[in-house]
């Protein structure tokens, strides 16, 4: 029995612009399984927040299919995506624009119990919200407080309360800690892999942070200007990395240790190109060290190069 | 022979509003000598930036006030500096890098003009000179001169900052503060721009204060390196004592445990239990105490004393 939740298909977005078409996600095709985490990483502007959004249908997709549990989301009517819009919930990256200030804690985390009707009585609804509180550390004292009153971590556990709201099996966190000191940062991501092993959820992660994506993470997921890169199981990634552009990620983060310093580390030269109409063969060729002639004419194919291990590059 | 290039004694800031107080910086001494960096280590609200803005005296003169202490930068002390004097040591003697390259550059000049602004105002070069000279340090930031006419908006995140790190090296200075410079920009681009500020830094002998929240930028740039929390420096040594130094802060202990590690396979992180406190509202004794694993009676009650182990400092009750 197949144990995948989600599967995304040759999933492509495209954006017109006056320019012309900005291949924001091209062609991606991921499979999550039921309780696991797929990170998904690279630097601003490869698409990733766009395919976070595009699978759960906030973007209409130019082309490919999203099914979840074997159906394909695409095909569902306003009403039936409503209805699913229950299961699938997203955390967003920003605490301090994502709630809005006129409302209090508890109604914040009130408000999708209410648009879909899901308590008739007060009390009930009262119980639930305060049980959401505990289960994501809000002390009941902040019920009835603004969000201009908490700082950004207790507002991202009030982001992540309204998405475990509906008892969703599957969470799209849209860099949940990006914005966060390190010391909170580390307590909410101990709080999401302490929920996803209680609820059994279900985490597409989506990050630009590699050491983070490392501690959550199954499966990660390397994108660069639309496209995967690399995938792999989280452990065979980082001690095996085949694409040059993932070692030149994992080479430059700056690392707490010494020793490291003045060593040229392995970076890249250059900056992200636009993904603007791309021209075809391998986008990261133009930065890349190892540029083969092959490489500017003709577009890698994503392959399997051990086991869950795949790769797309010439080389 | 190490000579001191700047030293801070005893400084205080606060910000002084209507509704509160906020005591950003309580009583922080530091000193850094020529040619060195140091980093400065903490997280949002720790008075990091507070510290680097009353060196280069740019605090907000309605709301800040600078209670005591003093700032000897050269053998004189920086806060009885007219404003008229400390403006020509200003991106002179002591310039500053910021942390948003977006919104730190004027959208409606030009790079050279830019560039050009600091040379006209403090060194006496000529026309042809300055020209010579904004060339000169674009090529040190690896900017190609023949961008020199365009506007900021031409620029990318990465090369933004270059052009403000060109600015600040303009004249030459002898102290360079960089306030998060990479903060705001990608990974790749982040370790061009870092090993760029090494190597210009041991190339140049500049002094260099770096304030991040992040420990891994100072393990690549720093000689020395001091954590702050809630306005205090907790502990100061060389980058050596504070990496691989068996003594600890509890705070940079918790600090090191948040950071997710990655050559340890380890699923859970071990963070710090609660959260910074209101600046306005700081708490009695240690100011750490309420989130501190260690906390005693004494902690509640006493603010500890910095206790100094062969330079390295470490002001917890734990080591007195």
């Amino acid at each position: 029995m197949s144990n995948k939740l989600i599967e995304v298909k040759n999933l492509k977005k495209y954006f017109n612009t006056p320019m012309g078409n900005l291949h924001a996600v091209d062609d991606v095709s991921v499979s999550i399984d039921r309780g696991k985490t797929l990170g998904v990483v690279g630097e601003s502007g490869c698409g990733k927040s766009t395919l976070g959004k595009t699978i759960i249908r906030l973007h209409e997709p130019t082309e490919g299919e999203v099914l979840f549990k074997g159906e394909n989301i695409f095909d569902y009517s306003k009403k039936d995506m409503k209805k699913l819009r229950s299961s699938i919930q997203i955390i967003f990256q920003d605490p301090y624009s994502s709630l809005n200030p006129r409302m209090t804690v508890s109604r914040l985390i009130a408000e999708p119990l209410i648009s879909n009707k899901i308590y008739k009585s007060k009390r009930e609804m009262e119980d639930r919200i305060k049980s959401l509180m505990e289960t994501v550390g809000l002390s009941g004292r902040l019920y009835n407080a603004y969000p201009h009153e908490l700082d950004g971590g207790r507002r991202q556990r009030i982001g992540i309360a309204r998405a475990l709201a509906m008892n969703p099996d599957f969470i799209i966190c849209d860099e949940p800690v990006s914005a966060l000191d390190v010391s909170i940062q580390a307590q909410i991501l101990n709080l999401l892999m302490d929920l996803q092993e209680e609820l059994e959820l279900t985490y597409l992660f989506i990050t630009h942070d590699l050491s983070v994506v490392k501690h959550i993470s199954d499966e990660i997921l390397v994108m660069y200007l639309g496209q995967s890169v690399e995938k792999a199981p989280y452990k065979e990634l980082f001690d095996n990395p085949i694409h040059p552009y993932t070692k030149a990620l994992l080479g430059s983060i700056p690392k707490p240790i010494l020793g490291e310093r003045g060593k040229i580390r392995n970076t890249i030269k250059g900056e992200i190109f636009t993904p603007i109409n791309p021209a075809s063969g391998c986008r990261f060729a133009k930065r890349c060290d190892y540029a083969k002639e092959k490489c500017y004419v003709e577009d890698p194919v994503f392959i399997e190069v051990s086991e869950n291990h795949f790769v797309a590059c010439h080389i | 022979m190490r000579e001191k290039l700047l030293e801070i004694r005893d400084l205080k800031v606060i910000y002084k509003t209507d509704e509160e107080t906020v005591e950003a910086v309580n009583n922080i001494d530091l000193d850094l000598y020529k040619g060195e960096s140091l980093g400065i280590v903490g997280e949002t609200g720790a008075g990091k930036t507070t510290t680097a803005l009353s060196i280069i005296r740019l605090l907000p003169y309605r709301v800040a006030k600078i209670l005591s202490g003093e700032i000897i930068f050269n053998e004189q002390n920086l806060l009885e500096l007219s404003e008229k004097d400390m403006r020509k040591i200003r991106g002179n003697n002591i310039s500053m890098i910021f942390q948003d390259p977006m919104s730190s550059l004027n959208p409606v000049l030009t790079v050279e003009d830019q560039i050009a602004e600091v040379l006209r105002l403090h060194m006496d070069y000529g026309k042809e000179m300055i020209k010579k000279r904004v060339k000169e340090v674009l090529q040190l930031v690896g900017i190609p001169h023949d961008r020199m006419f365009e506007y900021p908006h031409q620029f990318s995140g990465g090369m933004k900052q270059r052009v403000g790190i060109a600015i600040a090296l303009a004249c030459d200075p002898d102290l360079l503060i960089a306030d998060e410079p990479t903060t705001a920009l990608d990974v790749t681009i982040q370790a061009q721009v870092l090993n760029m500020i090494d190597e210009l830094q041991s190339r140049l002998k500049t002094s260099m204060i770096l304030i991040t929240h992040d420990l891994g930028v100072v393990a690549q740039t720093c000689d020395n390196v001091a954590i702050m929390y809630a306005g205090e420096i907790v502990e100061s040594g060389t980058a050596k004592d504070i990496f691989e130094g068996e003594r600890h802060h509890p705070y940079t202990e918790g600090l090191f445990g948040s950071i997710p590690n990655l050559d340890i396979d380890e699923k859970r992180l071990n963070p710090i239990q609660g959260v910074m406190p209101e600046p306005s509202m700081l708490p009695s004794g240690c100011r750490f105490h309420p989130r501190c694993p260690h906390c005693m009676d004494i902690c509640i009650a006493e603010s500890p004393q910095s206790k100094s182990f062969d330079g390295h400092h470490i002001k917890c009750h734990l080591f007195l």
